[in-house]
């Protein structure tokens, strides 16, 4: 099973989706670089990201059932 | 002292076997603060007021405008033009008489802050930019209050309860800058303004903001408390995250009222990483005008020597032990060419937030000096 990333807020305009999936990817550095490989924008972009529903900001190992999500800020009211 | 409660007004709610007269009571002593009586703000007013909250504070200095009322839902098109602190005060009072509203007609800055939220119990964030709500996370933070925060952009909306200190269950209480520690640049993330926003949004996203407000006061269910929910309007999906406090989170929020009132937000927000360099004409202003900390973050033995202004000698791999020295609010660091500086300059950011000004000079000391004509030996 890939591992789900789940994406929020003004990112989806960036990955144009609400989800995306991922194999092969064995941590958090690693699909860093690789969404910012995919998408340069993103690199750029404030965001949070979370396992499992954790916030991490150390790298963290993702196993095939990870899910992870990238959350940025919002301003609105 | 006990308030006289309407029975009939809030038998609904006094029914209700968790709620009861004592949850009934506590609404009435309660005193809450709403920041921003737009999208948000609108639907936390209306049902703290209907719920019987005793004392409300609301703070915007904004008008009317016709492109407020598919969401703000409190105004009607006579009330375009007018400011919507009174207004709603004026509507709300007709929704309840039997509490006290209090309309700040102004915009919450660094002066106003702390006394406007220092009588109110809880403080819900309603504002629509990043610069006040950082202003508020750190208030807060400062004054050891509550604050029901909600946001939204487009079709999502985000809602959590910050705390500060150690919670019941032995976690630590976590605020804004423990899920993002800086604003980001104004061009970075759209506003409604420039985003859109379905008005139906603030409508559901103000309503939670509104029940976790009743919550907390009441002390009934379990208020998000270290929990930020996020709710997608077009899919209905929702998505719950756990937070946590950060150690370093805490350096970046200032440590007294005093220095609360000399940090500048909206520089804050509006200053990309570019704007930490300055050139040579700038760099000479800051030097007359302000008190700064200049720093020469070349090794010791580089040439050429500056004897122009006076400076410290502090080398980029030594400047994170020797932080201490940096005593002034600004701070400016030069090398040969602005590279080096350039990385001292961010990683000084990092370092003190926003308590100080960190600028880098660039093009260095070869391009000032060329700016001034000195012969470099």
């Amino acid at each position: 099973m890939p591992i789900q990333v789940m994406i929020f807020g003004q990112l989806t305009d960036i990955v144009n989706s609400h989800e995306l999936k991922f194999t092969d990817i064995s941590d958090t550095n690693s699909l860093v670089s690789e969404l910012n490989s995919r998408y340069p924008l993103l690199a750029g972009s404030k965001y949070v990201m979370a396992v499992n529903k954790q916030t991490v900001t150390a790298n963290t190992v993702l196993n095939e059932d990870s899910i992870v999500a990238l959350l940025p800020p919002f301003s609105g009211g | 002292m006990e308030e006289k409660i309407s029975y009939e007004r809030y038998q609904r709610q006094i029914i209700l076997r968790e709620f009861g007269v004592a949850g009934q009571q506590k609404l009435l002593q309660a005193k809450v603060l709403v920041i921003g009586a737009g999208g948000l703000g609108c639907p936390v007013l209306q049902y703290l007021v209907a719920a019987g909250v005793g004392k409300i504070g609301i703070v915007d200095d904004d008008t009317v405008a016709l492109n407020n009322l598919h969401r703000q839902v409190l105004y009607s098109v006579k009330d375009i033009g007018l400011p919507k602190s009174e207004r709603s005060a004026s509507v709300l009072r007709g929704l309840n008489p039997d509490i006290t509203i209090i309309p700040f007609n102004e915009r919450l800055a660094v002066e106003n802050a702390l006394d406007i939220i220092r009588p109110f119990d809880i403080i819900v964030d309603g504002t629509d930019n990043f610069s006040t709500r950082y202003m508020i996370n750190d208030a807060c933070v400062l004054l050891d209050k509550p604050l029901v925060y909600g946001a939204i952009s487009q079709f999502e909306g985000q809602v959590t309860v910050f705390s500060t200190g150690q919670l019941k269950d032995g976690q630590q209480g976590v605020n804004y800058r423990d899920l993002f520690p800086q604003p980001p640049r104004e061009d970075e993330v759209l506003n409604c303004a420039e985003a859109g926003v379905l008005g139906v949004l603030p409508g559901i996203i103000g309503t939670m903001m509104a029940n976790e407000a009743i919550k907390l006061i009441t002390g009934i269910g379990e208020p998000l408390i270290n929990r930020l929910f996020t709710y997608n309007a077009l899919n209905n999906q929702v998505y719950e995250l756990e937070l946590a406090a950060r150690e370093e989170t805490r350096a970046l929020i200032p440590a007294s009222e005093m220095l609360f009132k000399k940090m500048d937000y909206e520089w804050l927000c509006a200053s990309s990483p570019s704007s930490f360099e300055i050139g040579g004409n700038i760099f000479d202003e800051l030097l007359e005008n302000e008190t700064v900390d200049v720093i020469d973050v070349r090794e010791l033995d580089e040439l050429p020597v500056v004897s122009e202004f006076p400076h410290q000698k502090i080398p980029l791999t030594q400047i994170e032990k020797a932080i201490t020295t940096l005593t002034s609010d600004t701070v400016i660091v030069f090398c040969q060419s602005g590279k080096r500086s350039k990385q001292a300059a961010t990683l000084l950011s990092g370092i003190f937030g926003t308590t100080k000004k960190i600028y880098s000079l660039k093009g260095g000391i070869e391009n000032w000096k060329k700016l001034h004509s000195i012969q470099q030996s």
